[in-house]
């Protein structure tokens, strides 16, 4: 049998590089051997990434793309098809979760500085997944065809419409039509079933060569290959990916499944943070819901978005400003001037304007979830802010700080009292 | 002689491919992006629609689907009509001089061609959500709402002729749409004197 199996290798081998891409991806790459808990959510966002795909498959099997029957179909999918609440709700808890990995994911690469020379091209592409994953959300909320996703959409492609000059013309474009209407849910469900699937699986594979090319790094931010064995030029601090940590990312799927398990069967609807109420009313073009609100992982961006009042009669600076919000973490790698790269050997002041951008993120998300007098307002004798609401108000000082965080670490970050690194990675 | 590159003519060449071949994947792209403007049928849909506007009672409110879009009819009363003028310190544009949000006919202090019926497309200029009439003075409103229209997603605040309350996030008022009354009770939405829109 195994004398059989070589052959077949060896038969493929000559005509496809099998064997050669397993060792440089799997068995042969070298990774640091000091990886901590910050590391699992790479390989289990590539988990979700493949479980959306089946089960989105499995989900197109019985969706219908029609404004007439969309809703229908969905609550089809639920009652009449075998499994079909499982698979469904399947993909709608792992587009939340999809959304926590990646958040996470992205968090380790602020705290650990995996954005700073020589990894500034995979953090790009991983910007352009963030953005796509983004993409895939918004379309893939429209096809329920309920109140949230009409709504939604309708807010959205307006955003559009608020560019100067070429806007209405653009937001007629992405509809289709003068509303958002079948012509707008049909383009959507292409969207959403081919065109960025293709796109993020392209990103995807570009990030990871990206990162097999220049190697990953590590809790300590030291570069593993300036210490290589000098007959087997294999990093001293490098263990092979595979088994080390495959086995390791195994025990982190096995918990996250546990986490995913618990949310599908005992609370897929996250009291209506991952499904949203008003979605189980079908999609009326005549009457808002009276309150309106993006799922979770949106909401930051959408506070930025209220927070910001418009100016010169056009609310344009505010959308602006939520584009601005998300795209910004491109430039991290060229903001970034420390000469250390992880968290643990900063000082306070970079410490200290992470923590407030953490705050002010989890504080502007909370607050998108909620309409805007949530907090009341301020009394009308109250200097400067007399009569305003008092979360717009909060959620414009956290805006503020939101983007100071990016704006002032050319400042901050240079001019932090770091700790001196080690040659070696340490733990 | 058969091995020496004339470089100057390769890169010429490679140029002129390359333009050629961009002029022609642009002409290529075009009919992909035309193909997701409104369609023929969408187009047809727009068409201008007809309402009886005989049978609203005074202070009562209609609504009808022009392109898609809500229509608000209201049937104004004399009070209504009349609490319009004490707003305008708190509006951001109360003599309208943001002229593409009415016809040139419905740039009047009531907004409209007959003074008491308010013809509205509903849709909020912030964003585009819907808003809810809130067309009774005071209510859950506040003591000195005189009547209009609240936006549930942004909170921006309206007028009963449409005119936007300073504060709000929508940017200019509503839009009055092109309309005209063939008979005195019957309205049409979506054309006027100047032809379709």
């Amino acid at each position: 049998m195994g004398k059989y199996m070589t052959s077949v290798l060896g038969w493929v081998d000559q005509r496809f590089p099998l064997t050669s891409n397993l060792k440089a991806h799997l068995t042969e790459y070298y990774a640091p051997k000091n990886f901590n808990f910050w590391y699992f959510f790479g390989s289990l966002a590539l988990l979700v990434l493949v479980l959306q795909i089946l089960t989105g498959i499995f989900l197109t099997m019985n969706y219908k793309p029609d404004a007439d029957l969309a809703f229908a179909s969905v609550e089809y999918i639920m009652r009449d098809v075998s499994w079909g609440w499982l698979i469904r709700y399947m993909h709608s808890t792992g587009a939340s979760m999809f959304f926590v990995v990646v958040y996470l994911h992205m968090f380790r690469g602020l705290i650990y500085g995996s954005y700073r020379n020589p990894r500034e091209l995979i953090w790009l592409f991983g910007v352009g997944i963030f953005l796509v994953l983004m993409g895939e959300a918004f379309f893939g909320y429209l096809l329920p065809w309920g109140q949230m996703s009409y709504w939604g959409a309708q807010v959205i492609i307006n955003l559009f419409a608020s560019i100067p000059l070429i806007g209405p013309d653009v937001a007629l474009w992405l509809r289709g039509d003068y509303t958002v209407s079948d012509a707008t849910l049909n383009r959507f469900f292409a969207f959403h079933v081919i065109a960025l699937p293709l796109v993020l699986l392209g990103l995807v594979v570009a990030h990871i060569i990206a990162l097999h090319e220049v190697g990953s790094n590590n809790p300590d931010g030291v570069e593993i290959k300036k210490h290589k064995d000098p007959v087997t030029h294999i990093p001293l601090d490098g263990i092979p990916f595979h088994p080390y940590y495959t086995v390791k990312d195994i025990v982190g799927v096995t918990v996250f499944l546990m986490v995913f398990s618990a949310v599908l069967f005992f609370a897929p609807e996250m009291g209506g943070y991952f499904l949203e109420a008003n979605n189980f009313i079908p999609a009326d073009p005549l009457k808002t819901p009276a309150h309106i609100a993006p799922v979770w992982y949106f909401t930051p961006y959408y506070s930025i978005l209220r927070a910001v009042p418009p100016i010169m009669n056009s609310q344009f600076p505010g959308v602006a400003a939520m584009g601005l919000s998300v795209v910004i973490f491109a430039l991290l790698p060229w903001l970034d001037r420390s000469p250390v790269k992880s968290i643990r050997y900063r000082g306070n002041l970079y410490k200290s304007w992470l923590a407030a951008f953490v705050v002010s993120f989890i504080v502007l998300g909370y607050l998108g979830t909620k309409p805007s007098n949530v907090w009341g307002t301020f009394g009308a004798d109250v200097a400067i802010v007399g009569g305003a609401d008092v979360a717009t108000v909060v959620a414009r000082i956290f805006t503020l700080v939101y983007f100071l965080f990016f704006v002032l670490m050319p400042w901050y970050s240079s001019r932090d009292k770091t700790k001196a690194v080690p040659e070696r990675v340490t733990a | 002689m058969a091995n020496q590159v004339d470089t100057n003519r390769r890169r010429f060449l490679i140029a002129a491919t390359g333009a050629a071949g961009g002029v022609a994947a642009t002409a290529v792209a075009l009919p992909f992006i035309g193909s997701m403007l409104p369609s023929e049928r969408a187009k047809a849909a727009g068409a201008p629609i007809e309402v009886d506007v005989s049978k609203i009672e005074p202070g009562a409110m209609i609504t009808e689907e022009w392109r898609g879009k809500p229509v608000w009819i209201v049937n104004r009363t004399q009070e209504m009509l009349d609490a319009l003028a004490k707003n305008n310190d708190n509006l951001s544009d109360p003599m309208l001089q943001v002229t593409s949000q009415q016809p040139d006919y419905c740039n009047n202090p009531d907004r409209s061609i007959k003074a008491n019926m308010l013809v509205l497309v509903g849709i909020c200029t912030h964003l585009g959500c819907s808003p809810s009439p809130k067309l009774q003075p005071g209510n859950d409103m506040g003591a000195d709402w005189t009547g209009g229209f609240f936006c549930p997603c942004h909170g921006s605040k309206f007028d009963l002729a449409g005119r936007v309350f300073k504060g709000s996030p929508a940017p200019v008022n509503l839009v009055v749409p092109p309309h005209k009354y063939v008979t005195d009770g019957l309205l049409v939405v979506g054309v006027d004197a100047q032809g379709e829109a």
